[in-house]
């Protein structure tokens, strides 16, 4: 505990030296901006600012994008209150019961509680972030390529089991990402696999346009003919303090909600939306008048918002210890970290503790930077909703190309944001999630290795991934996830990701 | 009956034939000595098997007549405008290439005037090039003479 600290004292001095505060802030505020602007959630606006993160050190680089991540976060529970649109997708239960006490005239209250459950949410998960990712990379120094394809493997069932909808669904997904993350010169033997003569793609399809493309452009395509979204409630500065009994009724709903937000934020998936969502299902079950909960019940606002700001450091466990990303978001991240010289994974601790000590600092520095900064001035980040969506969106397609351009001067990563932006667009139409295509771009050129790596040291031996007990344990996990998934095929009743999609469409509440 | 999973389903079946067919050049290898082919045709074989699934069981999946592409127009625009951008962004260079697609989204697309078109689209495409290429030292394509 003591070494903890210590190491913690270090993180404090890196992020509250003046540069790093600076782009701690300046994160925070761009992540913001991401989170208000419908169409630019928090995993298109990382890709995109990562190109501006080129001229930075790796610390002061990944302190900005994580501020950027949380940023997004917070800024998205605003637009839900305010104006009835999730800025990003984990904001969709906000919406509920924000918009509705945004209605009754408690739309300062409603923003109030939910930026202190974040503050809330997001400094005590850190703590628990602080304490559990050094024991993890301690203990994962013992994976060899065994462990980490059984890890991988049990990480992309979780990821498809955790989608709301469909697993099989979510698992095609997962294998075209595979599939597209096969792309590139052979890592084992050099061949040339479907470059097609591109030379460029030889390094692969990078994860930036592919982000950029199935998040970014596809949202834009699906949004830019759609009407001007509705009227926005805007709060005074003086109706921002919560009554007592609000207050009262919030506490309970943001302890659970940072306690359930980090347990499911460290599971692969789309961690923070999940944990929105099991957070509103949770207080409705545990509240006294449930009939309140769609009129604008408090702990309707305080639970998903805080789950879905703890959920976010959770993901940052198996990234910065297991250097394995357990979503888009931290694969994103994880890319980021890569561009700057700097791999993730059990040695990140002791190899370079200056950067992880900093980046769990900067975590709490950002966290008291967003709770000043979001709430006064609430009014100016609301404003920017007044741009109309015609004049808006080609100014973020100008952000979009120039931020995959910028990432390898390439035009070749602009063609591929094209084509992943129209397979975003139609691949929406047809209600299939597009994460676990980002995840499977990202993993599959580890998971190949590991499981060729694999095989090269058992002499073609398969049983290796039995024999070893952690992977042999990691594998049956994922045979269990592939049994469960299978269930409501035998049983044909909805099981609770179906229930989560069905709510996700407003059909009925989980 | 066309169902939104079955359309899916049959592209993934498609795509996996592809990727099958493509395969045929690489060294497959072994299974206890995969080659270059072994992980993309195992891949392939498993989005088969998914894809076809998707085709048998998606009868109750919504029907392809029920989705609606109302802003189709404007996303084959934008498209479009991505696809110039990236034909000419290295031979016009950034600034034009910026504003001639700013101008067709705003002024083409969405009809706003000629001269709010021309100084946003302008004015946006020179303050982003001032913000990244000179601020944040991100090199930006210059076209001819330097523009």
């Amino acid at each position: 505990m003591a070494e903890t600290l210590g190491n913690l004292a270090v993180g404090f001095g890196v992020a509250l030296s003046p540069p790093v505060l600076f782009y701690a802030f300046v994160g925070c505020v761009v992540g913001t901006l991401v989170g208000v602007l419908p169409g630019v959630g928090p995993l298109a606006g990382i890709s995109l600012l990562l190109p501006a993160t080129f001229g930075l050190d790796a610390t002061r680089a990944i302190v900005m994008l994580a501020g950027i991540y949380y940023g997004a976060m917070y800024g998205g529970s605003t637009t839900s209150i305010l104006m009835r649109i999730p800025g990003e997708a984990a904001s969709v239960m906000t919406c509920i019961d924000g918009y509705a006490m945004a209605r009754k005239g408690r739309a300062g209250a409603a923003l109030a509680i939910a930026a202190v459950g974040s503050y809330v949410a997001g400094t005590v998960s850190v703590v628990a972030l602080m304490l559990l990712a050094p024991p993890l990379a301690a203990f994962a120094l013992r994976f060899g390529p065994p462990e980490y394809f059984a890890l991988l493997t049990l990480g992309l069932l979780v990821l498809a089991y955790m989608s709301s909808g469909s697993m099989l669904k979510a698992l095609a997904m997962a294998a075209l990402g595979l599939l597209l993350g096969m792309i590139g010169i052979d890592q084992m033997t050099g061949y040339f696999r479907f470059a097609y003569g591109i030379v460029e793609l030889g390094d692969g399809i990078g994860v930036v346009p592919v982000a950029v493309g199935l998040f970014g452009l596809a949202e834009i395509l699906a949004t830019a003919g759609q009407p001007t979204p509705p009227e926005i409630v805007k709060p005074r500065l003086r109706e921002l303090l919560p009554s007592r009994q609000e207050w009262r009724e919030s506490a309970w709903p943001i302890g659970r909600g940072t306690v359930l937000g980090f347990l499911i934020g460290i599971v692969p998936g789309s961690a923070h939306i999940i944990a929105s969502f099991v957070s509103y299902a949770v207080e409705r079950k545990l509240a006294k008048r449930p009939e309140e909960f769609g009129r604008g019940a408090v702990a309707g606002v305080a639970g998903p918002e805080s789950a879905n700001n703890s959920a976010t450091s959770g993901a940052f466990v198996p990234m910065l210890a297991l250097g394995v990303p357990s979503g888009p978001i931290p694969a994103v991240m994880l890319a980021a970290l890569m561009v700057h010289g700097v791999s993730p994974g059990p040695l990140l601790v002791t190899q370079q503790p200056e950067l992880f000590w900093g980046f769990i600092a900067s975590m709490y520095v950002g966290n008291v930077v967003l709770l000043i900064l979001n709430l006064p001035l609430v009014g100016v980040f609301v404003n920017l909703l007044r741009v109309p969506y015609p004049i808006l969106y080609p100014s973020i397609l100008v952000f979009c190309i120039l931020g995959v351009y910028a990432v390898n001067s390439s035009v070749v990563d602009i063609w591929i944001m094209l084509v992943m932006g129209a397979l975003g667009y139609v691949l929406r139409k047809l209600d299939f999630e597009t994460a676990p295509i980002v995840l499977g771009v990202v993993l599959a050129p580890m998971l190949e290795m590991a499981l060729r790596q694999s095989l090269a040291m058992s002499d073609g031996r398969y049983a290796i991934f039995v024999a070893r007990p952690i992977s042999g344990v990691l594998l049956a996990g994922a045979g269990a996830l592939v049994l469960l998934g299978l269930r409501p095929l035998v049983t044909r009743t909805l099981d609770w990701r179906a229930r989560l999609a069905l709510a996700a469409k407003g059909e009925e509440h989980p | 009956m066309l169902t939104t999973d079955r359309v899916a389903g049959g592209a993934l079946v498609l795509l996996a034939l592809f990727t099958l067919w493509e395969s045929r050049r690489l060294p497959l290898g072994s299974l206890r000595q995969p080659g270059p082919a072994g992980a993309p045709v195992v891949l392939a074989l498993v989005l088969l098997g998914l894809g076809a699934v998707l085709v048998l069981t998606g009868r109750r999946a919504t029907a392809l007549a029920g989705v609606g592409f109302p802003e189709w127009r404007h996303a084959v625009a934008i498209l479009a405008v991505c696809a110039f951008a990236a034909l000419a962004l290295e031979r016009l260079g950034y600034r034009a290439t910026v504003t001639l697609a700013l101008a067709c989204l705003l002024g083409v697309v969405e009809r706003k005037g000629i001269v709010f078109t021309a100084v946003f689209s302008l004015a946006l495409a020179l303050a982003s090039f001032l913000l990244f290429d000179t601020l944040l030292r991100v090199p930006l394509p210059r076209g001819p003479l330097g523009l």
